[in-house]
């Protein structure tokens, strides 16, 4: 990309979001500036702020437009957005361990992606394993992260039927993607197995486990480990 | 002491405002889909804060009261009733312990809300008390209302000396009873063919049977990108037309998902929302485009004139301050 680093662009969504969008692909530097961005919001917000969305290469903020009007709200955001680019990038933090156990009835898609591919379910689980993944995002349910980063020897289509039920914490593949399911829900991706933790909790503080700009790294587990981590959930 | 649900009707659900601070994670806004109405009916029974009221679908339900309470109906004209006799909507209604409010035949609109003295006595999830249908969380467990539910008052009727036999402006809640739905520009408006822009703007086009809380998909002339654009997903919100592979749009409404990969071709304006959430499958509508500065004066107008209703009821409502 030629554009100058610290450069962005605000446009209007509707009457009471603006968008600052800060790049037009997928990068980890753009994701760092997205980053940056929402957290100088969480530190000052203004009159009328409502609440901020980050996405790949946008931040989205809603308002309230009877306490500020965007004609007044746009030069704001402009200095705003100046002032927090040229500050070095903020820190990052840990690494995230997410356990898997893959295969069986855990990851019933495990062999499709690995015939698929042609290589053996252990490659797939070496190659699965291998990468720090970025938390891009977090959109379509609860604590759903899109994640950058995943090898494309382990790609693989969508399910042509989409299942009607992936139980919470199935990892799967779809395309060049991976992801997790925080809940239940219905979904076309091939599932290549399951984490024992919990990625979205009512009952915790911060429902949502990840947020965007974490970073993880998937870890293989056996089903005794697997059943371990469940009952200590379980507090037994 | 509630009220006790006889028959559940199409799809009655627990509002209110919806669930804010939490998109970033996820979760969606929920609430009620005709915020304009269900806040009046927050106004008429003396409710200060945004309490939660019950959305009702097409087909109400019936709900028995187990306790003498105030009410309101506001919304949709669901011919509601009190032990079989027609009630007025958009004013306070005393019902008396035992009685049933039942709704009948869908004479205008889609959505009704009923707003009861006080709320309802439901514990909210990350801060509201809306229902998140798809993540079975909020509102009554997490779901839509059924046959033998109850649903516990905050609090009994106001004692209130007199009848309350006032009720609101019609100029307060009548809106232009037209298919025009007011929107401004969205993000990728000019990424359309000019044919397709002028198509949105200027044709009608019919909501489809897929029309929910999650959104309306709309029948009419194909629009078409003017070259195929790689989109990477991002934030939209309540309103936000967007426009799939094929060439149709979809409004997004209230439980809309929190980030999306569409182009988004208009959004509509705010005060046109709840206009939008009373419209039903089959229905026609047009898009009228405005400037984004008309729309935020028209939301500002919209919030004083709210605001100057409240005051007034405070006299209505001494114990309310």
């Amino acid at each position: 990309m030629t554009q100058k680093t610290n450069s962005f662009k605000c446009y209007p969504l509707g009457d009471a979001a603006i968008v600052i969008q800060l790049g037009d692909q997928i990068s980890p530097a753009i994701n760092a500036r997205v980053r940056a961005i929402c957290a100088y919001l969480d530190e000052y917000s203004f009159e009328g702020f409502v609440e901020y969305v980050p996405a790949f290469t946008t931040v989205t903020l809603y308002y309230e437009p009877w306490v500020i009007n965007y004609s007044k709200l746009l030069p704001l955001l402009q200095e705003m957005a100046n002032e927090v680019l040229e500050e070095e990038e903020v820190s990052s933090g840990p690494v995230l361990e997410i356990p898997v156990l893959y295969g069986g009835e855990w990851g019933p898609d495990l062999d499709f992606v690995a015939s698929h591919n042609k290589i053996s379910t252990a490659e797939v689980i070496a190659l699965h394993t291998a990468p720090e993944y970025l938390v891009y995002m977090i959109g379509f349910a609860p604590g759903f992260p899109y994640l950058g980063g995943m090898n494309k020897l382990i790609a693989a289509p969508r399910k042509d039927t989409p299942r009607m039920k992936i139980a919470a914490g199935s990892v799967g593949i779809a395309g060049e993607q991976t992801g997790i399911y925080p809940i239940e829900t219905p979904g076309g991706w091939q599932i290549i197995g399951r984490s024992p933790i919990d990625l979205f909790d009512l009952d915790r503080e911060v429902p949502a486990f990840l947020k965007a700009g974490d970073r993880l790294r998937f870890v293989e587990i056996s089903e005794k480990e697997f059943k371990k981590i469940r009952r200590i959930k379980n507090g037994d | 002491m509630g009220i006790k649900v006889l028959k559940a009707g199409l799809l009655t659900t627990v509002q209110d405002a919806g669930r804010y601070g939490y998109r970033k994670d996820g979760i969606i806004l929920a609430g009620a889909m005709d915020a304009h109405a269900w806040k009046l009916g927050n106004m008429l029974v003396g409710n200060t804060a945004g309490e939660a009221g019950i959305e009702c679908t097409l087909m109400g339900p019936f709900l028995l009261f187990e306790q003498d309470q105030l009410i309101a109906i506001t919304g949709a004209d669901l011919s509601a009733e009190v032990d079989g006799v027609p009630v007025p909507m958009w004013r306070p209604i005393h019902i008396q312990k035992g009685a049933i409010l039942s709704f009948g035949q869908a004479r205008s609109g889609c959505r009704t809300y009923l707003a009861v003295h006080g709320g309802f006595d439901l514990p909210p999830v990350l801060g509201s008390n809306s229902t998140y249908l798809r993540a079975g969380f909020g509102g009554l467990e997490g779901r839509a209302l059924k046959t033998g539910d109850l649903i516990p008052f905050k609090s009994a009727a106001p004692d209130l000396p007199g009848a309350f036999n006032w009720s609101l402006s019609p100029k307060m809640y009548q809106r232009r009873q037209d298919e025009l739905i007011r929107v401004i520009r969205g993000p990728e408006f000019e990424d359309f063919h000019e044919k397709s822009m002028a198509a949105i703007l200027t044709e009608k086009f019919k909501i489809s049977k897929e029309a929910d809380r999650m959104g309306y998909r709309l029948e009419g002339t194909a629009l078409k990108l003017l070259k195929k654009k790689e989109m990477l997903s991002s934030a939209v919100a309540f309103g936000t037309v967007q426009v799939t592979a094929e060439g149709n749009p979809i409004v997004l409404m209230a439980d809309h998902q929190t980030t999306g990969g569409y182009p988004r071709i208009l959004q509509v304006a705010s005060v046109d929302l709840g206009k939008l959430a009373q419209f039903q499958s089959g229905d026609l509508l047009s898009f009228e485009l405005i400037t984004l500065a008309q729309a935020q004066v028209l939301a500002v107008s919209e919030e004083q004139e709210l605001r100057q209703l409240h005051q007034t009821l405070t006299f209505k409502y001494p114990i309310n301050g």
